[in-house]
């Protein structure tokens, strides 16, 4: 099976199209040069295109896929990193961090003791290790409201 | 002697205290990096470069530290070659062929003695070369104008595609990631917003940090869970390291031979480090014959690769500061850093900042010996720390990850960003498409547009400008040439595929 190849290359065509699409609306402005602001993502578009369809017709073997259970921690893993994302600032840093590492390294190494001993451990080092021993400043420890 | 004016200039900065405690850290840090698997020089740097502008360091200070750092990776890649089978980084992999045999034969210590020499006399041999070169190339440099810039920028990316990878479109897909990603933001021209959908955040396009540590760090991160980080146990014990001297000067030729090919190798633009290894250990191996016993554990085995990449890495600095364009992944990274810090790399660096450059080159000087003393006397430190186990270190490196961007654009939005690349890349890797191009594409972007327009601005809109010059045509012939002859090379040169046991 030759799946994976055949369907990024279909995507890449999708998207390389939509993109040569969008440079078309790109505002051009009255100091124009020869080659202007439209011709280099034209020709960046077309490239990727062709690659696509290379792709599409002389895909290489599928790599070995993960499991489905593979898929949905990997799934979970990028969950909880944008959750991290968004909760970093109004949380603070150690309530957020002892969560998210704890769930990596329990998804690396399923032993739960383990994992939460690594959150909590990573949270207050790394903390200290930022605020006093480099001196970020720019992170809270705890939410902004708790601290008033 | 103007070098000997310009590296007595560059010893009085590599030598006080800070700069020279900065060297010796960044070497420190870098070996550890190096020798824990997963972490390459390439993801090692672009975790420490948002920590390295807190610090507030100024050009020469991250500099120094970060190629420090880029040193000791490679010194450190070969620990877990040798002891646990597992390349520390891509540019270790050969090491492992005959590392680990020696290994196993009970000889760990030597073959940890052996390329760290190796590594020390390909990257001296390295650095001096790149001493004696880089002036030389900078001088050449200032013929180029746009179109020779456009035309180098090309061949960068095709032989990145060419050499570097199994499969020419997807090599030619990621640059064009890259380069597509390039052009979100204002218009350099025009001042208009491009490919933004409106997006404030956009307006200043995407940062190459946030993709670095996204497609290197985070990626890495996401493999590690989907291997549930298998095959990271404590393989070989290491009791006792003695110097087996008369090996080490029995390996001289092979050294000396294996540094001025890695060196050569490094400079090629998008070559880097991997084929420096890879080509050395097979010229060894073709040389010795059959009677050398090369896989089998053999101290001209060990040394050949590690030699041949700690040179490429040296070399790969070459173009990066001569011309701007990077030799490798990790020296886009550096290049990155230098971009930040408001530096352009090319030939007037070398006029106008000489304390930059040759601050940088005699560190680089110094950290040799350093590493030549933690990777021999001390390399019982490095082995007690490969056995941090993998869930503690992976969920370490997105924490420091996060943080780290995050005290440099303060924004969630870029984190956000970071984590999309971190996924984009995986699902890049498992389909076998290399993400350093992309890295290559975000950075050169712009200047390669910018270049390209200013030359049609130069010649009327006259396509045939581009192939104007003796220089620009030499440079579009080797970019064609560099793209499409490994398709037919490719069934004598293969790119180093991981090693199974």
């Amino acid at each position: 099976m030759r799946v994976g190849d055949r369907i990024f290359g279909l995507v890449t065509i999708v998207v390389a199209l939509g993109y040569i699409l969008s440079a078309t609306n790109i505002q051009t402005s009255f100091m124009s040069d020869p080659v202007g602001s439209k011709t280099f993502p034209y020709i960046i578009g077309a490239v990727a295109a062709f690659c696509g369809l290379i792709m599409l017709i002389l895909p290489d073997a599928d790599p070995e896929w993960p499991s489905l259970a593979g898929i949905l921690n990997l799934m979970i893993a990028l969950g909880a990193l944008v959750g991290y994302a968004y909760a970093l600032k109004p949380l603070g840093f150690i309530g957020p961090t002892t969560v998210v590492s704890a769930i990596l390294s329990y998804q690396i190494a399923p032993n739960l003791a383990r994992a939460i001993l690594t959150g909590v451990g990573l949270a207050v080092g790394l903390f200290f290790l930022f605020y006093y021993g480099l001196g970020l400043t720019n992170i809270d420890p705890f939410p902004k409201a708790l601290l008033g | 002697m103007e070098i000997l004016s310009n590296l007595a200039l560059g010893f009085s900065i590599a030598l006080t205290p800070f700069t020279l405690t900065l060297a010796v850290l960044g070497c420190f840090l870098g070996t550890i990096i190096g020798a824990l698997p997963g972490l390459g020089p390439s993801n090692g740097v672009a975790i420490l470069i948002p920590l390295t502008f807190t610090f507030g360091l100024d050009a020469t200070s991250a500099l120094v530290l970060l190629t420090s750092v880029y040193y000791g990776a490679m010194y450190g890649g070969r620990i877990s070659s040798i002891l646990l089978n597992i390349p520390g980084d891509e540019p270790a992999l050969m090491t492992c062929l005959d590392g680990y045999p020696m290994a196993r034969n009970g000889r760990p210590g030597d073959a940890l003695v052996i390329s760290g020499v190796a590594s020390f006399v390909g990257a001296l041999l390295a650095t001096i070369g790149l001493m004696i070169l880089a002036p030389l190339l900078a001088r050449v440099a200032y013929l180029f104008g746009p179109a020779e810039y456009f035309a180098l920028y090309l061949l960068a990316f095709s032989t990145l595609g060419g050499i570097a990878s199994n499969n020419q479109a997807k090599a030619a897909l990621a640059s064009c990631i890259g380069l597509g990603i390039a052009m979100i933001g204002l218009d350099n021209s025009t001042g208009m917003p491009r490919f933004t959908g409106g997006n404030l955040h956009l307006m200043d396009g995407v940062d190459f940090l946030v993709a670095i540590v996204g497609l290197f760090a985070i990626t890495e991160v996401f493999f590690f869970i989907e291997s549930h980080g298998k095959g990271s146990a404590i393989g070989i014990k290491l009791d006792k390291v003695t110097i087996p001297w008369r090996e080490i000067w029995s390996t001289r030729w092979t050294m000396l031979r294996s540094s001025l090919l890695g060196f050569v190798a490094g400079i090629l633009p998008g070559a880097g480090a991997s084929l420096g290894s890879f080509l050395t250990y097979m010229m060894e191996k073709s040389i010795a014959g059959e009677k050398g016993g090369f896989g089998t554990g053999v101290a001209k085995g060990v040394a050949a690769p590690e030699a041949g990449n700690n040179a490429a890495a040296g070399g790969a600095l070459v173009p990066m500061l001569t011309l701007g364009v990077p030799g490798s992944g990790t020296t886009a990274v550096l290049l990155a850093v230098l971009m930040t810090l408001n530096i352009t790399p090319g030939p007037t660096l070398f006029a106008d900042r000489p304390d930059v450059v040759w601050g940088l080159i005699a560190s680089l000087l110094i950290a040799n010996f350093v590493l030549l003393a933690m990777n021999v006397p001390m390399v019982k430190v490095f082995v007690r720390i490969l056995s941090v186990p993998p869930w503690i270190l992976m969920p370490g490196v997105t924490m420091v990850s996060f943080v780290g961007i995050y005290s440099l654009t303060g924004s969630y939005f870029d984190l956000l960003l970071m984590v999309a690349f971190g996924a984009l890349g995986y699902s890049l890797r498992k389909l076998d498409i290399p993400t350093v191009p992309i890295i290559l594409g975000i950075l050169l972007g712009n200047a390669m547009e910018d270049n390209l327009r200013r030359a049609m601005v130069l010649s009327g809109g006259d396509w045939t400008y581009l192939f104007s010059s003796a220089i620009s045509n030499g440079l579009w012939l080797a970019a064609v040439l560099g793209f499409v002859a490994p398709l037919f090379l490719r069934r004598f040169i293969k790119k180093p595929q991981a090693v199974t046991d």
